[in-house]
């Protein structure tokens, strides 16, 4: 250790120590006073969490490792730490998330793979997939490239010395608190918002810090306009912030108990819910991912993207509309018809404004289409486009009432989410992060851009098997519902149509199993690039766009 | 858009033969080109639409209402409407089941039609959960397919134990009945137990356990079990005791398993139906149950 050279604390530093302190004793006095098990664990590991961030801080002042100069020889000083974090905590959580998908889709097709424990039952582990892929790994996926790209594209470091990495920092503790609770049984039963009172309270701090950090870096750019992908990032951001409020109204039974309850009741409740399930897909899922596509791949074409007034207008009417469509999600329910008649009438109106992206996405390829014979990541981003185009279309369409009476409740749902999730979301992170990691590290090049190759393909006929199975199963299903016979019953039982989905189900375990491997693929690919790539000659103006990949 | 006509840094980009706007973010510029005609015009047309749709349905909340539309549809009253066709189709073979004897219909090739059918739709939502789809029943569930009937398999018979249920105390009428637990309550030791398991073993023809006492087990059978499953165990239909001496073991005839039965007694249960279902389907159901192979006179 260091001697003499020990500097005094800043203001943030014993701020955020103080406040560190005193939320680890809070935490630790809870955790004595409660009879719950689980919730116990939780405020532990929030005490062991704040004990290691404040030796953090007060250790760093050994090492000199202070706030760092906003720039160096005139050029901006770019915080990457906490974008190399995120980016790995990604593909962790994103191999985890892919695996218990499996898991659960076995058990689908196996149920004697729930293994007779709680913990390890279906309707544990499903909240655990669906908040791993997408708070966890999507969630990564978009601070990391949210803090990569804000910087790139503001010339400016990012704002804040310590709050950028409590906030990768902090969510990712949100993650552990979030997936163990599921395991444990500790939910709110409210699809992808099942954490408790405790954990989102801990997740609100953590946004707002990242909605400060981000709009700070925006407000010292060195450019004269924002970037488009930053107006998505900053409209993805705040909405998500209001979407989890609004929908995490809850009352805590008592401060020494996880369990708690929402404000809303009823048809309220469930509108509230599906406002917020179907924004969390507009705007975590969409507008965040529609951030990274505007960022990565004109970067990667090095084309210039297509229509900026499509851009303008795109962003706003999807902003816009997207906030209506959630009543579609509850057609022939009680709520209300003409909630009903709205939530579906936005969504079809949402449908040019989604494509608004994915014109803008392919038409920046034009004059630089030849690339995606030779590189498998911008093939990867442009055929993610494809899919988003494709669900965006499937989306307004399942959303009209009369399809929706064959397909809400049947796997064509599970099948358009997927076409999203595995398609569009899943392949432009990819492609975000095998752009990352070299410019992060500081490589010329992907350690094997042949690994990209199998990593594409396996994963495509994933994809493949997985969506076209749903489509197969989930219409199969839907018209087995309604089948009536020529005296007026069901020609089905219930478990008939059950019975009946089960080769269906073997096949989407099979592409969920190969969009697995194309994962583990990745995984070794970015270690080995970190690891063994050659690394990259320092150029003096832009650095990033020198370091494309070798064909 | 404004500022974006008088910008001096605009370049003419030659794959498109579009102007950038003159901004550049990290190296990436923004061509500027107009809206995809075909995209705007699509985009129109589906506000109109949904502006055409809002006036024909039920669509924008007002300050104690909402507009109703052209029709005044109510997806509620679409639905109700639907059930009440359903019903009007079904009460039109539900008429004649109503008044018809069990005994008739299942003499009656067109009335057992009607209500074969009514009974397999109503077994398939509320008796397959236990019983299998196909009535095979297993895993102490009993089977409906088979001859061996626990409390009957007349049509009377089969009609009560939907009814009233098995062991089902919220109904006044439900068989009651049930396997005691000799050992739990200390009325038999467990050597005891093992002699008398060995004895049923051999009325069974099961394998029995190399130097059984089969005199005691006959004589403790004698004491303790015949009241209900008979002298012979050939089982009593009125009080629920199976036969003993066939091969079809609901609970299993493992030597384990039957020292079990003997020890903690056995007592499953079946809801009863009445109250949940109409009669006409309980005695469709009832019906059906007897179709399935093992009805009995």
């Amino acid at each position: 250790m260091a001697t003499g050279a020990i500097r005094n604390m800043t203001g943030g530093e014993s701020l955020g120590a103080l406040a560190l302190a005193v939320f680890g004793v809070a935490c630790l006095i809870i955790a004595g006073l409660t009879d719950h098990g689980g919730y116990a664990f939780h405020m532990v590991v929030f005490a062991l969490a704040s004990v290691l961030a404040f030796r953090a801080i007060i250790v760093r002042r050994y090492h000199g490792d202070g706030p760092q100069p906003q720039e160096i020889n005139g050029k901006p000083n770019y915080n990457f730490g906490p974008v190399k974090f995120a980016t790995a905590a990604a593909m962790f959580w994103g191999v985890a998330g892919f695996l218990v998908g499996l898991v659960i889709a076995l058990q689908l097709a196996f149920p004697v793979l729930n293994l007779d424990l709680p913990w390890t039952s279906f309707g544990r582990l499903r909240p655990l997939h669906t908040s791993a892929v997408i708070f966890a790994f999507g969630g990564n996926v978009l601070l990391a490239t949210s803090f990569y790209v804000v910087q790139r594209t503001c010339h400016a470091r990012l704002a804040g010395d310590l709050s950028p990495w409590f906030v990768v920092l902090g969510y990712n503790l949100f993650i552990v608190v979030a997936g163990t609770g599921y395991l444990l049984g500790i939910t709110q039963g409210k699809e992808y918002a099942e954490p408790e009172w405790y954990a989102d309270l801990f997740l609100t701090v953590v946004w707002v810090v990242y909605l400060l950090v981000f709009l700070a870096t925006i407000w010292k750019r060195k450019e004269p306009h924002i970037y488009v992908a930053n107006w998505f990032y900053l409209g993805f951001i705040v909405t998500i912030a209001v979407l989890h409020l609004g929908n995490n109204m809850t009352i805590p039974v008592s401060i020494t108990s996880p369990k708690s309850y929402i404000v809303w009741s009823g048809v309220q409740d469930a509108m509230f819910q599906w406002w917020y399930g179907h924004n969390a897909v507009g705007f975590f899922l969409t507008a965040g991912f529609l951030a990274i596509m505007y960022y990565f791949i004109p970067k990667r074409a090095e084309r210039p993207v297509y229509s900026y007034r499509l851009s303008i207008i795109h962003f706003w009417a999807l902003i816009f509309l997207y906030i209506w469509a959630g009543p579609h999600h509850l057609h022939y329910t009680a709520l209300p018809d003409w909630a009903q008649t709205l939530g579906m009438t936005f969504s079809i109106m949402l449908w040019m404004p989604s494509w608004g992206g994915m014109i803008n996405g392919l038409m920046t390829l034009s004059g630089a289409w030849d690339k995606l014979r030779t590189d498998p990541v911008l093939r990867m981003m442009v055929v993610s486009v494809a899919f988003y185009g494709m669900s965006t279309f499937e989306g307004p369409l399942m959303s009209v009432k009369a399809v929706n009476s064959l397909s809400h409740y049947t796997d064509w749902t599970i099948g358009h989410v997927h076409s999203g999730a595995l398609g569009w979301v899943g392949y432009v992170s990819f492609g975000a992060i095998y752009c990352l990691v070299p410019w992060l590290w500081k490589k010329e090049r992907l350690y094997s851009n042949r690994l990209v190759e199998w990593h594409f393909w396996i994963s495509t006929m994933g994809i493949v098997l997985y969506i076209s199975a749903m489509w197969v199963s989930g219409i199969m299903q839907g018209l087995m519902w309604r089948a009536y016979t020529a005296l007026g019953y069901l020609e089905y039982s219930f478990i008939e149509t059950v019975a009946a989905m089960h080769p269906y189900y073997v096949i989407r375990a099979i592409g969920g199993g190969l969009f697995l491997l194309g994962a583990l693929i990745m995984v070794y690919n970015l270690i080995m690039t970190v690891r063994a790539a050659p690394n990259a000659v320092e150029k003096s103006l832009a650095p990033a766009a020198g370091l494309q990949p070798a064909e | 858009m404004a500022d974006t006509t008088h910008n001096t840094h605009a370049e003419l980009d030659a794959v498109s033969g579009q102007t950038t706007t003159g901004h550049s973010w990290d190296g990436i510029k923004e061509l500027n080109t107009p809206l995809p005609r075909w995209w705007l015009w699509t985009f129109y047309l589906t506000i109109i639409w949904s502006i055409g749709y809002w006036v024909v349905y039920p669509a924008w909340p007002l300050i104690s209402s909402h507009t109703t539309g052209l029709f005044g549809y109510s997806s509620r009253a679409e639905v109700a409407q639907d059930l009440r066709d359903l019903e009007a189709r079904r009460d039109l073979q539900a008429a004649v089941l109503k008044t018809a004897e069990l005994e008739q219909i299942r003499n009656d090739p067109t009335l057992l039609r009607l209500a074969v059918a009514r009974g397999k739709a109503a077994f398939g939502d509320n008796c397959a959960g236990c019983h299998g789809l196909g009535g095979a029943g297993g895993n102490t569930y009993p089977n409906l397919t088979d001859d061996e009937w626990i409390w009957g398999g007349t049509l009377a018979d089969i009609s009560t134990t939907i009814n009233h249920g098995i062991r089902w105390d919220q109904d006044t009428n439900s068989r009651m009945s049930q396997m005691l637990a000799f050992g739990r309550t200390g009325t038999l030791k467990a050597a005891e137990i093992s002699t008398v398991v060995e004895y049923t073993r051999s009325l069974a023809k099961l394998d029995v356990a190399n130097g059984a006492d089969l005199a005691a087990g006959a004589k403790l059978f004698a004491e303790n079990c015949a009241s209900c499953h008979g002298d012979q165990a050939k089982g009593n239909k009125e009080l629920g005791a199976p036969d003993l001496t066939d091969a079809i073991w609901l609970y299993g005839n493992s030597r384990a398993a039957m020292i079990e039965t003997v020890t903690n007694g056995r007592g499953g249960i079946m809801p009863a139906w009445t109250g949940r279902l109409d009669p006409v389907t309980i005695k469709a159901l009832t019906v059906y149950v007897h179709s399935l192979g093992g009805g009995q006179k």
